[in-house]
Formats: structure tokens, C-alpha cells, sequence
């Protein structure tokens, strides 16, 4: 009702795209960690990895409306972590560097990340500050032509393979928002260390890593917008990728659902398919009612982008319920699957190990709640 | 976002009205168990409110859905169900199948008197052993001549006590299946027609409801809406408009609870501090919120469904499961936030607390939408 032609277009592409190079190999990858060099390169022949973004770097300069395509079709890749690292390419660690990086970042950086030639990464986290941006300690301190980084991030994916990050740093003492800048960060800059790959309860195809820098010297010309503004254009970013999750989890959630009606219409118990039986078929009406709410409310929020209103409040309710409604569908299928939901050849237990992290990365479901709760005044 | 200068003109219309002619009265007429509704219609009428979306031939304003939608938003804001759901009865329960499927002469002598205010309407479906289950139905309409005959009974009708017609769903046939009833329009003053009991509710207290005894009821076979044995699906199009009154009201209906709620929390002092700056409360309301949203989108796509003349029936039935158990649980929780003073009747929550309970159930149960959307699916 609300895709064109041209939409569907798209649409078609990834989704081919997905159930050729992607979905075959996520097993695999999930042993191994997905090999970005080799997957993000023919993203970027496609088009894909600068939907929303200038041609004069090689985006596609397409809408909102696009990108939410993009982002559905993303939700059919059956591993989440293997979403996840695309992300960070489109959503997460390149979107300022769009809008306010200098036109010398974005030939160096974000047209090759566009290409799928660079892999990027998004450095925020760190040992004692997540979501409370204002306690980071990495520092970026001014010397001559260049900034000095000292510190460590964590929980960074797509570290592991990345050849640049998109770090916030702070750059002075004063309290506020305004003592923070974003930089991009080579990663073949001495004193770049990855102290630590990550071992994770779910998303096993991504990898994630502690970084460590020490006395790392990138040229001035890194950074992205203002010296102290970094904050402000972070929040920002993190709109594009709360955003993010908003599409893929309503098609995450349906897929899930897809499979488990397809085992319990066969799955005879007490002489019935198991889809007779009332409770569990209202269960999944449930589930289905929320997954078009979702939807219907991520419409209107990419209405709001194309409307250029501010979408914060709506697009922080989107994530929370995402959030939570990926993790009940995930647990609700598994139970559904019963046994057989157990045994890690079904994969239902990686959705459901996946589907944990939607509550947490991007921002807690706490810290969505207390942002609604601020915006509305209370 | 959605809407422009003519619909708020008509949003401020419904507003002035529903504050200077409803909430001012309402206590008393919960108090007294029944309010003025025919006095309350004609106002209505009056401003050409009831009949929005209906053919200008029969008094109606002959707008579009989004007109629709503020209308019904805005009969939100009236401080308790009672009321929104008796006006819906007349504009959206038990004349949406007249509009849409009865006769000239019909329309002329029915609808156009219930869309000027002139007339009460309600809608007979319910009986004492078939409510969702519709194939249960006893009450029979037989042809005799140029007349039908009525026999049986209907209850929980509300608006029943007050009606001047009811639009009555009746078995014509012995047929198995769905094409063995008819919809007829039947004049409450009419022998034979006879209210046998005005029900006590639990809420909804200013809304009369009634059970209805059907002896021999005589009335013209001009009186049929659309074919006879076609009643069902009639009727099962006109729940569709039933279903989705409740939809644009009940975001409202729970954003006023919560800022009733928030209003007494900043206040209330609990060991030192106003009980909104705990972290629970904020959040629980947070959540409420979203939930209001999502509610508010997937209502606005239903309208632009209806605006492109779709099937909105998995939509309106997943609106409606939603939003009945979104409305209980925000009367629930604002009730708690006001602690001791949410338990009195003198604090408005309880009277909204008591009036949603009725939203899971009328209109079709939660669990009748459950099994409508797991049918749709195909499981």
C-alpha cells in the first residue's frame, strides 16, 4: 500500500542478494565470524551500503522509504549478528560522517565505505560508560596538526576487521554536552591495539572486541563537524541506528513465526497438529497484532523523516517495543518447538540467543523508557 | 501531521461540545443512571455529528474517514465510556448497514431521522445463549404476507431502553451456515416489542442497557435491510464499523488518564519526594505511551485503508484486541498510581477503571478477535 514500483525493485535485489551470498553461508559464519572483506564489497556494487547518500560519494541519493525497504530485507537474514555488521556500515558508524563530515573525510572514508572497499565500525562503549555518554574517559587531546588518543572502547562490532572507526572521544573537561569530539580513526595507526575479541552469547557470525589506544595520533583534518560537538552529533547518529532495528525486527519476527507454524502444523500431539490447539494460535494472533503495530508505527516515523520533523520520541518507543517483542516472539517459538527448540540444529535457539541483544545494544529498553519519559515531561 | 484546517475546525466543534454539553453533566447522570440521550442526539444532530461520513441525501455531511477519526478522537475526551460507545451505537453499531444496504424509503424513515437526532437506534445482535457465536441465534423473523413476524429476545442492548427503532439481526431460516438471517429495522413502538428488564451494570453507568422481548412483533416486509438471508454478512460489514469506533477513542481516552494521573503524582509527596520521580513510575507510563502510539499509527493506516476502500478487517480486528487490553491496563495503572484515593469514587479513575472493563468484551470478546486474526493467518 505504501511501496512503489521502484521500492519493490529494491526490494527484489537485497533480497536476492540475501538468499544467495548471505543466508547460505551464516552457519558457517557463525562458527567462523563473517567475512566482511569479502561480503561488504559486492553490498557495494549493489548500491547498498549508501541508499540515502549523496551520488557525489557513490550513494544512491533514494529516500527514507528505501531505506526501510533495505532494512525489511535485511530482517530475512537468518542470523542477527550477520544483520548487525551491516548496520554498522549503513546505520551506525557512517551517518555522521555523511552529514557533517568535510568533503576530504568523505572522499577518504565514506565513499570507499559506500563501495564496500573500507569496513567501518562505531566506538562509543567503553569499560565504564555506555548509555551514560557522559562518563566516557577516552580523551582526544589537540598536539599541532594532530589529536592524540588515549583510552579503550568495548563491545565495538565489527572491530576485529574494521580499517577505520567512527570514535567519540572526550576533548575537554567541562561538564555538558559540549566536550566531546567524533573522530575517524584508522585502524593501522600505531597504537591502535584490539586488547580483546569478545566471546558472546549470541550474534556469533559478528565480531566484537575491546579496542585500546595508545598515544594513537590521527591528523586534525579526522575530525568529523566541530571540536565539542561530537555529543550532539552521536545522538543523532544513534537515531539512524535505533532506527535500524525498528524494520528488522518486525521481519525477524515474522520469519520466526513462519517457521514455528510450519512445525506445528505438522507436530501431531494427542492425535491433533499442535496449531489446533487455541492457546497457542491466540499466542501467535498476539504476536502478529504487535508486529503490525510496529510496522504501522515505523511508517510513520519514516513519514516524519521524509517531513524532516524530529523523530526522537517516536523512534525511541519504536526501539523499546522492538525490542521486547523480538525477545517474547523468539522465547515464544522456542516454547512452541518445545524439544526441539532446544537443540542448537534448530534455529530458533539463534534467533532466541540473537534476539537477547535488541534490549540492550543501541540503548537499553531502560534508557528508551527514561528518554520517553523526559521528552514527555515527567 | 495528518490532518488539516477543516479537520480541526471539526475536532474544535466536537470539543466545544462534549465540554460545554456532556462533562459538566456527567457525574449526574451517572449518578442517576441514565443520561438525556435523546436530548444529547438531537444536539448532536443538530451539528450534523452523527451522520459525518454519510450521504448528504440522508442528512449526513458526506465527509471522509479522516473526519471520521477526529470525531471519534475527540468523543475521547468525554470523562467516561458510558457516553462515546451510546453515541457510537447511533453512528457506527446500528446504522452503518442502513447507509450502506437499505431501501430509499429506509433510509428516509430511519436513518435520516437517527442522523438528524430525531430518532434513537441500537443494534440487536446479542441474545441470551449466542453473542460472538452469531450462529446461535434463536430469536426468528418470519415472512407472513407483506409483514415479517418477530419472535425471541435480545439483551445487553445498549441504548435499548431509549431506542426508538432497533436494527435487529434475526434467523430467517432453519439453513445451516451463514445465509439463514436477516437484518430488519423494528420500531420499538411496535406491539409485541417490549423492554423486559433494564440491566445494573458494573460501568458504563450512564448508558442504558437492556434485554428485549420479541412477541409476535408485527412489521412491515418494507422493513428488511438489503436480501433476506443476507443478514449475517451485513451484519458482519457493520461490525467492522463497530469495531473501529472504539480504535480513535481509546488513545485518547488513556492519554487523559495519564495526565489526570501525572497531574496528582507531581504533587504527592512520598518519603520526601514527588512519587513521579520514581524511576518504575515513569517507566510504566513511558510504556503506556508507546503503546498509545502504536495504537494511534496502526489506527491512522486503517484510515487510509478505508480511504482506499480495502479489507481493513485483520487491521481493525488487531486495533481492537490491542487497544481493549491497552485501555484496561492504563485504568489499572493509573488507578494504582492514586493509591488509596484511586479506590474512591470520588476520583475519576475509578469510573474509567470500571467503564474499560466493558472494551474486552463488547464489540466482539478479545478472544473472538484472536480467533478471527489466527483464522486470517491460516492456522
Amino acid at each position: 500500500m505504501y511501496f512503489n514500483e521502484d521500492h519493490e525493485a529494491l526490494r527484489a535485489l537485497v533480497k536476492r542478494f540475501v538468499d544467495k551470498e548471505i543466508n547460505p553461508y551464516v552457519d558457517e559464519w557463525e562458527k567462523s565470524s563473517m567475512p566482511l572483506h569479502e561480503v561488504f564489497p559486492k553490498l557495494g556494487e549493489l548500491g547498498l551500503f549508501g541508499i540515502r547518500y549523496d551520488p557525489a560519494y557513490g550513494g544512491q541519493g533514494l529516500d527514507d522509504w528505501f531505506d526501510t525497504v533495505f532494512l525489511e530485507e535485511l530482517g530475512h537474514i537468518k542470523a542477527v549478528g550477520a544483520q548487525a555488521s551491516i548496520l554498522v556500515q549503513t546505520h551506525l558508524a557512517t551517518p555522521a560522517l555523511h552529514e557533517f563530515g568535510s568533503e576530504h573525510l568523505k572522499k577518504t572514508w565514506l565513499e570507499p565505505a559506500i563501495a564496500g572497499r573500507l569496513v567501518s565500525a562505531l566506538a562509543i562503549t567503553e569499560p565504564g560508560a555506555g548509555s551514560d555518554v557522559a562518563a566516557l574517559r577516552t580523551r582526544a587531546v589537540r598536539d599541532g596538526d594532530e589529536y592524540v588518543i588515549n583510552g579503550s572502547k568495548l563491545f565495538i562490532t565489527n572491530a576485529v576487521q574494521a580499517d577505520f572507526l567512527t570514535l567519540l572521544a572526550r576533548t575537554g573537561d567541562k561538564p555538558g554536552y559540549h566536550s566531546f569530539g567524533l573522530f575517524v580513526v584508522p585502524t593501522d595507526s600505531p597504537g591502535f591495539v584490539v586488547s580483546k575479541e569478545l566471546d558472546k552469547l549470541g550474534w556469533r557470525c559478528s565480531n566484537t572486541a575491546e579496542l585500546f589506544f595508545d598515544d594513537l595520533r590521527v591528523p586534525a583534518e579526522n575530525l568529523i563537524g566541530e571540536e565539542g560537538e561530537g555529543f550532539i552529533y552521536q545522538m543523532k547518529q544513534f537515531q539512524y541506528e535505533r532506527f535500524s532495528s525498528l524494520p528488522i525486527s518486525y521481519v525477524t519476527a515474522r520469519d520466526m513465526i513462519d517457521m514455528t507454524v510450519d512445525y506445528i502444523k505438522q507436530r501431531i500431539v494427542f492425535g491433533k497438529p499442535l496449531i489446533t490447539r487455541q492457546v497457542l494460535r491466540h499466542r501467535l494472533a498476539d504476536w502478529v497484532t504487535q508486529i503490525e503495530c510496529l510496522k504501522q508505527l515505523t511508517y510513520h516515523i519514516v513519514r516524519m523523516k521524509m517531513d524532516k520533523r524530529d523523530a526522537t520520541r517516536e523512534i525511541s518507543m519504536g526501539k523499546l517495543m522492538a525490542g521486547r517483542m523480538l525477545r517474547e516472539v523468539a522465547d515464544g517459538c522456542l516454547q512452541m518447538f518445545g524439544g526441539m527448540g532446544y537443540m542448537n540444529e534448530n534455529p530458533i535457539t539463534r534467533y532466541w540467543r540473537d534476539g537477547r541483544l535488541a534490549s540492550i545494544g543501541a540503548g537499553a529498553d531502560e534508557i528508551m523508557s527514561e528518554i520517553i519519559a523526559r521528552m514527555e515531561g515527567f | 501531521m495528518y490532518f488539516n484546517e477543516d479537520h480541526e475546525a471539526l475536532r474544535q466543534t466536537v470539543r466545544k461540545f462534549v465540554d460545554n454539553e456532556i462533562n459538566p453533566h456527567l457525574d449526574a447522570w451517572e449518578d442517576a443512571g441514565q443520561a438525556p440521550i435523546k436530548d444529547i442526539f438531537k444536539k448532536l444532530g443538530d451539528l450534523g455529528l452523527l451522520g459525518i461520513t454519510y450521504d448528504p441525501e440522508c442528512g449526513g455531511q458526506g465527509l471522509d474517514y479522516w473526519f471520521e477519526c477526529v470525531f471519534l478522537e475527540e468523543l475521547g475526551h468525554i470523562k467516561g465510556l458510558g457516553l462515546p460507545i451510546a453515541i457510537a451505537v447511533q453512528t457506527h453499531m446500528a446504522t452503518p448497514a442502513l447507509h450502506e444496504f437499505g431501501s430509499e424509503f429506509l433510509k428516509e424513515n430511519f436513518l435520516k431521522p437517527a442522523v438528524l437526532g430525531d430518532m434513537v437506534a441500537a443494534i440487536g445482535v446479542t441474545e441470551p445463549g449466542a453473542g460472538s457465536d452469531v450462529a446461535g441465534l434463536r430469536t426468528t423473523v418470519r415472512k407472513d404476507g407483506d409483514e415479517y413476524v418477530i419472535n425471541g429476545s435480545k439483551t445487553f442492548i445498549t441504548n435499548g431502553v431509549s431506542a426508538d427503532f432497533i436494527t435487529l439481526l434475526a434467523r430467517s431460516s432453519n439453513d445451516p451456515g451463514y445465509h439463514a438471517f436477516s437484518l430488519i429495522v423494528v420500531p420499538t413502538n411496535t406491539p409485541g416489542f417490549q423492554v423486559s428488564k433494564k440491566l445494573d451494570k458494573l460501568g458504563m453507568r450512564c448508558s442504558d442497557t437492556a434485554e428485549l422481548f420479541f412477541d409476535d412483533v408485527r412489521v412491515p416486509a418494507s422493513h428488511l435491510i438489503g436480501q433476506e438471508g443476507e443478514g449475517f454478512i451485513l451484519q458482519m460489514k457493520q461490525f467492522q464499523h463497530e469495531r473501529y469506533s472504539g480504535l480513535p477513542f481509546i488513545p485518547v481516552i488513556c492519554q487523559d488518564m495519564i495526565d489526570l494521573t501525572v497531574d496528582y503524582i507531581k504533587q504527592r509527596i512520598v518519603f520526601g519526594k514527588p512519587l513521579i520521580t520514581k524511576q518504575v513510575l515513569r517507566h510504566r507510563l513511558a510504556d503506556w505511551l508507546t503503546e498509545i502510539e502504536l495504537l494511534r499509527q496502526m489506527t491512522y493506516h486503517i484510515v487510509r485503508m478505508k480511504m482506499e476502500g480495502r479489507d481493513a478487517t485483520r487491521e481493525i480486528t488487531m486495533g481492537k484486541l490491542y487497544g481493549a487490553r491497552l485501555v484496561r491496563r492504563v485504568a489499572d495503572g493509573c488507578l494504582q498510581m492514586f493509591g488509596g484515593m484511586g479506590y474512591m469514587n470520588e476520583t475519576l479513575i475509578s469510573r474509567y477503571y470500571r467503564d474499560a472493563r466493558i472494551v474486552s468484551i463488547g464489540g466482539g470478546a478479545d478472544e473472538i478477535m484472536s480467533e478471527i486474526l489466527a483464522r486470517m493467518a491460516g492456522y
